[in-house]
């Protein structure tokens, strides 16, 4: 009754010393579904995402991804090459600095048209034509296309990068704290954002955030970090309302609700 | 015992027998996986980085005793690079030198592919000051080398595109990146683009030298070398309104002179053999 | 009529490691059962664990003894221990939950919240809009306030925004907590209505409803949980 999963991640482990990194992180993805890991800072949650969008190999432990073709992909064992490919084809990484994700030395357009450009796009007016039209559907103004993000505030640097990698429509994303350091009200507009594409374009995501009430608002699932090891996993409101683990409670007790 | 042809105190081509062994190594590599940079030990060459040393290292590994070298600075064979460069290999290796394109077997430019079509058996030398085309937007060399060896050259596309977006054309003139036997994306130095047709399927082998970069990289004879475009905005070369004031040319690449202090300007060959080849005919003619 | 939920020795303990790890037991070995076209009340003293046995229904609490079983597209299907992939399934085709406040998000119109389950089962746009509309309209929500996010809306307001996301879709089973707290005579009245017709429509209803005037009008069956074990069913005649 179920469709398969997307991501299958068995037993995962990449530590840095003890404590330091991720151990034993095991679970599934399914097409659609929005994963949030938390926890709090040196916990292990970006480490796990570099593991799981083949930019770190961990120690041990396999990650296995289901293709647009529908074949099961072993990621470690992909080359180097197919492994970008997936990267700027079916993904999408969200950097939480947008510097770390964008061409900072070149116009918004050219940052959108990159991946499609990668992928052989080769008519100048269908590349524009695209990024005018991401640009309008992440809110920028197209006015704004041959502008340098370096000229674009934080929240609008962000919202860039989201259209640089959905420009493929990818179906997994991978996004480290995508609010984080934005203003509360650019980062609720990011938020719905977000939230709106994720819906409209039926994308898997896996995000990491310390932010529980971003969590809330996108994650179906929550994954609980500390020290590097998953405390608890769950629906995300079953977490948050009815926390099992003494981290999870002292994690959900912490939180300020105006 | 006939007096050696070469300055006494000095090898033939000036470096040593087991350097220029290995720069052939090197240019065995680049000639087998064309476009592809090879690192190879630069040495020191008796003048500055940016006059050439790369081009004269290559010159000098492979110029033998029967070779005839031409040596060109923006086409002209009397400039001050190329007659000093010339006159240095003519002093260590005592070879003849030409500045006739067809009677050369060694040319090495700067900034130039001759007019007259090169034909087998020729050798084209580049002079190169940065190898790396994806230089201009990554900076790590790292990083090159593996978008290099994975083929990831999206980012050769911003260029054009950024320039496209800014002045409604593709402006880059010289240095315009192509892509070398349908793999490796390679900077063909300095060149004016509208030498870029001339590289593709040259029936001459193509040579570069980085002498600062310490990389050799070659386009073997008859190799498909494609200039990077836009189905929209599809690869040009530069036309010029004007014809050459000397030999009235219209198909070969101009330089502008200025006259005189009133901005009156002319425009003539950049490439002084063939001016001077077609004026030879036109007199004949008369 | 048949079983939709059935809960077997059903027992939460809370445990506040924070807190010296002291438990707070709420009840233990609790059996219930709601069936197809009936509307249950659990009823009971404040504190007894109402909404904690109706947020066990909802997978939103982690039972920790016992089981919960619900029909979902015609089988009974264990809720505790399940893939998260189930209950989600399950939330969205088979359990619909109206809670006593709205999460309102930032930035979301009255429509959209109100449309939304509707549109994650894959209805079109238009025609979700228009149901959410009608309920909006029958809850008295003025058509002026529909593009607005319900943020600042009143507290009797964001309830009936609540109703009717709640009711927008017709749940199998419905669970309600206390989702007329906050409204007056004559929305209260549209409540006990809808209820009422989602009943009839075959859907197993499980509520809490603080109003007893309410309670009279929809209860099939009334649960009590009273302190300690005792627990009650008993239909109302």
């Amino acid at each position: 009754m179920m469709t398969e999963p997307l991501l299958q991640v068995k037993e995962i482990t990449k530590l840095y010393a003890a404590n330091k990194g991720c151990a034993n992180v095991s679970f599934d993805l399914y097409p659609g579904e929005v994963l949030g890991i938390v926890g709090e800072s040196g916990s292990g949650k970006s480490t796990l995402l570099s593991c799981l969008s083949a930019r770190l190999a961990p120690d041990s432990g396999t990650i296995q991804y289901r293709n647009r073709a529908g074949e099961m992909l072993d990621l470690y064992g992909l080359s180097e090459s197919r492994q970008r490919q997936l990267q700027r084809t079916e993904w999408g990484i969200v950097h939480q600095h947008a510097r770390d994700g964008l061409r900072m030395g070149v116009s918004g357009g050219a940052n959108i048209g990159e991946r499609l450009m990668a992928t052989g796009e080769r008519h100048y007016g269908n590349l524009r034509a695209t990024a005018e039209q991401w640009m309008s559907d992440v809110e920028l103004d197209t006015d704004r296309i041959d502008d340098k993000p370096t000229t674009y505030s934080g929240g609008m640097q962000q919202r860039l990068q989201i259209a640089r990698n959905l420009v493929t429509h990818p179906r997994l994303v991978f996004m480290d704290e995508p609010t984080g350091g934005l203003d509360v009200s650019v980062q609720a507009r990011l938020l719905d954002l977000l939230r709106r594409l994720v819906t409209e374009l039926n994308l898997a995501v896996v995000i990491v955030t310390h932010d529980l009430a971003v969590a809330r608002l996108l994650a179906q699932r929550l994954i609980v970090m500390r020290r590097g090891e998953v405390v608890e996993t769950g629906l995300t409101d079953q977490v948050l309302d009815d926390p099992q683990h003494a981290y999870t409670q002292l994690l959900v007790s912490s939180v300020l609700t105006p | 015992m006939t007096s050696s042809p070469v300055r006494a105190g000095y090898n033939f081509a000036y470096l040593d027998e087991q350097t220029k062994r290995m720069i052939r190594r090197a240019l065995l590599k680049a000639v087998a996986i064309p476009g592809y940079q090879v690192p190879f030990g630069g040495r020191e060459m008796p003048m500055p980085y940016g006059w050439g040393t790369g081009g004269m290292q290559v010159t000098a590994a492979v110029i033998g005793h029967d070779d005839c070298l031409k040596v060109i600075d923006q086409g002209a064979d009397d400039t001050t690079n190329a007659v000093s460069i010339r006159s240095f290999f003519r002093d260590l290796t005592g070879v003849d030198t030409t500045e006739e394109t067809e009677a050369a077997t060694l040319i090495q430019t700067r900034h130039r592919i001759p007019e007259k079509p090169l034909h087998e058996g020729q050798i084209l030398i580049y002079q190169v000051p940065i190898p790396e085309p994806l230089r201009f937007i990554e900076p790590s060399e790292v990083e090159t080398r593996k978008m290099h060896a994975l083929e990831d050259y999206g980012v050769m596309h911003i260029k054009l595109y950024e320039d496209i977006a800014q002045f409604g054309h593709i402006a880059t003139a010289y240095a315009y990146p192509v892509q070398v036997n349908g793999r490796y994306v390679m900077d063909p130095s300095p060149i004016p683009k509208f030498d870029n047709p001339k590289m593709d399927n040259s029936p001459a082998l193509q040579l570069f030298g980085a002498g600062r970069e310490k990389r050799i990289y070659a386009i073997p004879p008859y190799t498909e070398v494609r200039s990077l475009d836009f189905e929209d905005h599809p690869f040009e070369v530069q036309r010029w309104e004007a014809s050459c004031a000397i030999c009235g040319s219209e198909s070969s690449f101009l330089d502008e002179v200025v006259m005189d202090d009133q901005g009156n300007h002319e425009f003539i060959c950049s490439d002084t053999d063939y001016c001077r080849t077609r004026l030879a005919q036109q007199e004949e003619r008369a | 009529m048949q079983t939709m939920i059935e809960v077997e020795g059903l027992t939460k303990v809370f445990t506040l490691h924070n807190q010296g790890g002291i438990t707070l037991p709420v009840f233990s070995g609790i059996d219930f059962r709601a069936r197809q076209g009936e509307c249950t009340v659990l009823f009971g003293e404040s504190g007894s664990g109402k909404s904690t046995l109706l947020r066990s229904l909802y997978a939103n609490y982690l039972p920790s003894r016992g089981s919960i079983r619900v029909r979902h597209r015609g089988e009974m299907v264990e809720l505790t221990g399940a893939p998260s992939q189930t209950l989600l399934e399950i939330r969205r085709e088979t359990i619909g939950y109206v809670s006593q406040f709205l999460r309102v998000i930032p930035r979301v119109s009255t429509l959209d919240v109100v449309a939304q389950p509707l549109r994650e089962r894959g209805v079109d746009q238009v025609t979700a809009h228009q149901r959410a509309g009608e309920l909006l309209e029958r809850l008295h929500i003025p058509q002026r306030l529909w593009s607005l996010p319900p943020g600042t809306f009143s507290g009797g307001e964001q309830q009936r925004v609540n109703i009717a996301r709640g009711f927008i879709v017709d749940y199998p089973i419905l669970l309600l907590d206390e989702p007329t707290a906050s409204l007056d005579q004559r929305n209260a009245s549209i409540v006990v209505e809808l209820i009422r017709e989602a009943r009839q429509n075959g859907s197993a209803v499980v509520g809490i409803f603080h109003d007893a005037e309410v309670r009279n009008a929809v209860a099939d069956r009334i649960f009590e949980i009273a302190p300690g074990d005792k627990t009650q069913d008993k239909a109302v005649s």
